[in-house]
Parts: C-alpha cells; structure tokens; sequence
C-alpha cells in the first residue's frame, strides 16, 4: 500500500517535471525562432577592414588556409610596377622569383598589352598570407584582397580566424550572399 | 545663365566624390584595352547548399527515431551498435563534426543575446530534437547520433569502475562547463565548447597540434574510464541528463520483471546501474528528512555566494574577450605601444578607433559580464545545491535499474539479463 503510494507520488513529480520541461524548451525555442532565419550563415572577410595581418594564413582550422586571394579585376590598374607582386625596392626589374612578394610564387604575371598586365591567382598555391592584399593595398589600387572560400571553408560554428582577426574583419554573412567582393559592395556595407 | 549648367558639373564632382570614397586608393585608372581584353572570371564557389542542411535535420530525426524504437522495443546492442558507426561516419567523419547538437546551446544563447545574430533553423533543430527525445526516450541521443560519444564509446576496451563519489562529484563539471559556455557565447566572446571540442580534429583528420593531443588522450583514457567526455565534460550532455532523469519512458535492462540475479550488476561501463535499494537505507532516509530539508534551505544561500564569487572576478572573465584585453593591456602595460611585435596593438593604433572608443566597448562588454557572472555563479550554487541534497534522497527501488541521468542507452546491460519476454 505504503509502496504504492510512493509510486504515484513519484509519478506525478516526475510528470510535472516533465511537463516544466516541455514548457521551458518550448519557451526556449519560440524565443529562438522569433528571431531566426530560414537561411545559414557562412564566414566571410570584410576586405575593407582587413589589415592584412596574416593571421588568416596561419589560423584556419584548414591547412593550407580556406582564405584566398581573389582579384577584384575591374578595380586593378594592370601595373607593370604592381605593387602586390614585386616586393617594394626590389634591385631590378626582372620578375624572377625573389623579387616576388607572394611567399608560394602563386601570382601568375600575363602581359596584355603595352602597358599593361593582368595579375592572376593560382588559388592551389595561395596560402592566404596577404602579403600581396597589402602591397597592392600600399601602392596600388587595394584590388587584390582576401575572401574565405566557400568550396574549401568547413563552416565553423566560430571561425578559428574570426577570433584572432585583430582587426575584426571576419564576420558571419548570409549563405544567400555569401562573398564580400570588392566593387560589389562599399565600405559601409551598401551595395553598389 | 542655366540651372542645369550650373547642376551639372557638381553632379559630376559629386560622383567622382563616390567612386573615390567608395575605393579609397584608386590610385591607377582602370586601362580601356584595345585588344578587346575582357576581365576574367573570378569563381566565387558557392558554400554548401542550404536543402543539404535541412538533410542533415533529416539525418539527425531518422537516426534518434530508429535508435529510440530499437531502445524501447528492439532492445538491441547490435543494431545499436551499427547506428553509432553510421553516426560517426555521417556526422562525424562526413560533416566532420560541424554542425552538432554539443555547441548549438550557444548559437542558442548568442541569438537571444545579440541584436544582429539570428540563428537558422538546422541550428534550433539540432539543439531542441535530441533534448526533446530525451524528455520521451532517454539518452537516444548519446547512444547513437552524437558523433563525440560514439566515437568513445566505440573505443572501450577494459572500462574501470570509477568510485561512486569520483563520478559524482566530476559529474558536476559539465554544469559549470555549460554555464560558462552560455556566459562567454551570450557576450560575444567565444564559442568555448567548439574551441575545445576534443574530437573535432580527428574527425577533420587535422588541427592544431595539442587538439589532436587532446582528442588522442581522451580516446586512450577512453579505452579504461568510458566516455570520459561525456560524463565529466560535455556540456549538453549535461541538460540531456536532466532531461533524460525525467524521461517518460526508458530503456530497460529486463524485457519482464527483474529477478535479482545480479547478473547484469557489473555489465555497465558507465557505473549507470542503480541497485535495488537496501531496507537499511530506506530506514535511514526516515531519518535524514531534517538534513534534506536544512540542505534545500541554504540553496538560495549557495546561489548567492556563487553569484557573488563569478561576479566580483568578473574582469578576469571578461579579459577573453579581445577588446578588454586590450583595453587593459594598453593602460596597464602601456610600453607594449613601442612594440613592433605586437599584432593586435600595432592593429588598433593603426586603426581609426580611438582608446575611447576601445574602453568605452570594453566597459560595456565587462558590464554585461558583471551580470552575466551573477547568473551563472547564481545557477552553480543551484547546481551545487541540488547535488548536496541528492545526497539525501534515496529513491526506494525494488530491482537493478539503469539510472536515467546516467545511462547512455548503450544496450549493453541487456543481453545479461537471464529473463525472458
Ligand atoms: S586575420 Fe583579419 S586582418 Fe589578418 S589577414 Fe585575416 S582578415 Fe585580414
Ligand atoms: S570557418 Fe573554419 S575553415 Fe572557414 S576560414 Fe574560418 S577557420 Fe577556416
Ligand atoms: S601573397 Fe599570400 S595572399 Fe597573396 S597570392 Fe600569395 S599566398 Fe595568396
Ligand atoms: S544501456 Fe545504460 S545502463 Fe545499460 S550498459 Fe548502457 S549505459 Fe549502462
């Protein structure tokens, strides 16, 4: 009898229980909910913040880094002089590979037309170092800039680089939209 | 003298104004080509499709639907065995461990702190499905879904019993571990259990160096204490207990009516198994209903000394977050402006953002903590609390039950049992 008792009275603790429980998700849930978005969120550089401190080469879970150069093209003056590629006060004009910048020699140098060359990425070999994001930032025309990769990117829940980004350049984007491309977008987030 | 002429050129000037605002250093002009050079194409590859996600929500529900049904009715350590493989090689090596129900609490908790932050539905999914078959069926969801508790668990070798006070005890650090978690996700700071996630590099097959150390430990301890991680570390693991200590149904370790054999007494790696209850104890009880009731009372007490003790080293929490420490690294130690090595410092002086600016964020930001600190402290000595008067209520059990905090569902204990349907 005495046993029986105690049996129900459990019961109903532990359906009671239950049932706060229940209630609380719930509640949890449907705050969460009222402020969520039937899209996903992907990690992206914001190049006009970046200040191309080379942390995205080293701090990505991925080795080699999911960060890469990419080329804004329609911003590049074609430089035979580009200040991404060569290192500054290199000894002379040839391209040879110490007078690079990029540490993977991943810059391809293609001659266009009198004066002009077309600068391009090898996106195998770019370590996402930015060395040649700023150099091109110092004497050029700031084209050359740094993008996470979405085909290489794991989707951290928190981008091991976001953390460390001195800058605060890296920040959650909409998969929708996924790339902050310069000339796409202005400094102040508009659109162009 | 025509409005217009006048109009013009300022419009002119104005959109030269943008465009240079807009690039800041177009110091070259864009060259018009002659040889009818066109811009390549710059490939901006998309990331991975959004009804693959939702298939992961699908994965996830299949997975705790048939391992809840073989749990309940099958009552099989095999095909739950084959389910914790299938779960380790989709969520674990598959998705390599992202995105999973372990961190989502703080998405959780960052999206109903933060403004701007949303969460997605995968993430809500991920975070109420396995709590809500917990509340119904027990740990489904460590059994086999989880990638980080498959992984252990498929690593047991010689499981060791742990003293019952060791696994009490370490069993209140999940709690804290959550605490903090929620505390450090909701301010913006960091997402510690994801940063600290053992498995996550062997899952990736790569990391930083002492992640994969970490991982490899915690498997080699694996293989002698099971499942380290899930029953002194894991966070979530943590509400899937109280959850699961309330569940409506359970696994059972007899399909009939337990004849106290004893046979399956030392079958659990775990130590889940409760024995039935001695009368001497139940005897005992009667007596203890004054220290019960003494320990219930000083609970408030307890949630205010945790409180106060998390609130009042508040800055030292709050340092993780990078603006405070650099606010005080910068009026502590303000000779590391003059070193040229120092990234984050050379970074903010040469930004545009002043040192008020960076106090004035970090003052808000150790504010927040301040409050923060008091709830988690708060919840701490709760959790304390309720751990000292569980000391004092023994439940009268009459058979060899598995504890429904502790049990993982695993299935291993039925096949000792000699009864049958
Ligand atoms: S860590 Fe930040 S500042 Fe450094 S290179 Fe990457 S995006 Fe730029
Ligand atoms: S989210 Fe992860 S994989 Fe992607 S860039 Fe950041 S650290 Fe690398
Ligand atoms: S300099 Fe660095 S960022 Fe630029 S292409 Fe080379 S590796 Fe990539
Ligand atoms: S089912 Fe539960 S009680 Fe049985 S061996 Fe597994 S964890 Fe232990």
């Amino acid at each position: 009898m005495e046993r029986k008792k105690t049996k129900s009275r459990r019961e109903f603790i532990n359906s009671s229980m239950r049932f706060g429980m229940v209630l609380a998700l719930g509640g949890v849930g449907g705050l969460a909910f009222r402020k969520s978005t039937g899209d996903q969120w992907v990690w992206q550089v914001d190049p006009f913040k970046c200040s191309w401190c080379g942390r995205c080469a080293t701090h990505c879970v991925l080795n080699p880094s999911a960060v890469k150069c990419v080329h804004a093209y329609e911003l590049c003056g074609y430089c035979d002089l580009c200040g991404g590629y060569l290192i500054p006060g290199h000894s002379d004009r040839s391209t040879a590979a110490e007078n690079q910048l990029c540490p993977t020699a991943a810059i391809e140098r293609k001659f266009i037309e009198e004066p002009y060359y077309e600068y391009k990425i090898n996106e195998d070999l770019c370590i996402g170092c930015a060395k040649c994001a700023e150099g091109c930032s110092a004497f050029g025309n700031g084209s050359l800039h740094l993008q996470i990769m979405h085909h290489i990117c794991v989707n951290c829940n928190e981008c091991a680089i976001a953390r460390v980004c001195p800058s605060d350049a890296i920040k959650r984007v909409k998969g929708s939209d996924p790339y902050l491309m310069k000339g796409d977008f202005t400094a102040d987030g508009g659109e162009t | 003298m025509k409005l217009s002429t006048l109009i013009l050129p300022l419009l002119l000037l104005l959109a030269t104004a943008v465009t240079e605002e807009t690039y800041g250093q177009q110091r070259f002009p864009a060259p018009e080509f002659e040889s009818g050079y066109e811009y390549p194409d710059v490939s901006t590859p998309e990331p991975r499709a959004l009804s693959l996600e939702y298939g992961d929500v699908i994965v996830l529900m299949g997975f705790l639907l048939i391992t809840s049904w073989v749990v309940i009715k099958k009552r099989s350590r095999r095909w739950i065995l084959w389910m914790s493989v299938g779960a380790l090689l989709y969520f674990g090596f598959w998705r390599e461990g992202c995105i999973c129900a372990v961190g989502s609490g703080q998405n959780m908790a960052l999206s109903l702190s933060d403004p701007a932050y949303m969460v997605s539905y995968t993430v809500i999914a991920f975070f109420i499905l396995p709590l809500i078959f917990s509340l119904s069926y027990g740990r489904v969801f460590c059994a086999s879904a989880c990638p980080l508790g498959v992984i252990q668990d498929l690593v047991i070798v010689k499981p060791v019993k742990v003293p019952v006070w060791v696994q009490k005890s370490l069993g209140m650090f999940p709690f804290v571990y959550l605490a903090l978690a929620l505390l450090y996700a909701a301010t913006g700071t960091d997402f510690i259990i994801c940063r600290y996630d053992p498995f996550v590099g062997i899952f990736r097959m790569g990391a930083e160096f002492h992640l994969i150390v970490l991982g490899i430990s915690f498997l080699l301890i694996g293989m002698f204490v099971a499942r380290p991680y899930c029953r002194f570390v894991c966070p979530y693991g943590a509400l899937l207990k109280v959850t699961s200590m309330f569940s409506k149904r359970h696994l059972s370790i007899t399909p009939n009516q337990c004849i106290q054999c004893k046979l399956c007494a030392g079958s659990c790696p775990f130590g889940a198994i409760d024995k039935p209850t001695p009368d001497k104890l139940v005897k005992e009880i009667k007596g203890r209903t004054g220290k019960f009731l003494l320990y219930a009372a000083i609970i408030p007490l307890l949630m205010l000394i945790g409180g106060f003790a998390l609130s009042s080293s508040h800055v030292f929490l709050a340092k993780a977050h990078p603006d405070v420490y650099l606010a005080h690294l910068l009026i502590d130690e303000p000779e590391v402006m003059d070193d040229p090595d120092n990234l984050d410092v050379q970074t903010f002086l040469g930004s545009d953002r002043t040192m008020d600016e960076l106090v004035e964020s970090a003052e808000e930001i150790q504010a927040s903590f301040y409050t923060g600190a008091w709830l988690t402290g708060g919840f701490i000595g709760l959790v304390a609390g309720f751990f000292l008067i569980s000391q004092y209520i023994v439940r009268r059990r009459a058979d060899y039950e598995p504890n429904r905090g502790d049990c993982y569902s695993c299935g291993r204990c039925i096949k000792y049992c000699p009864v049958q349907k």
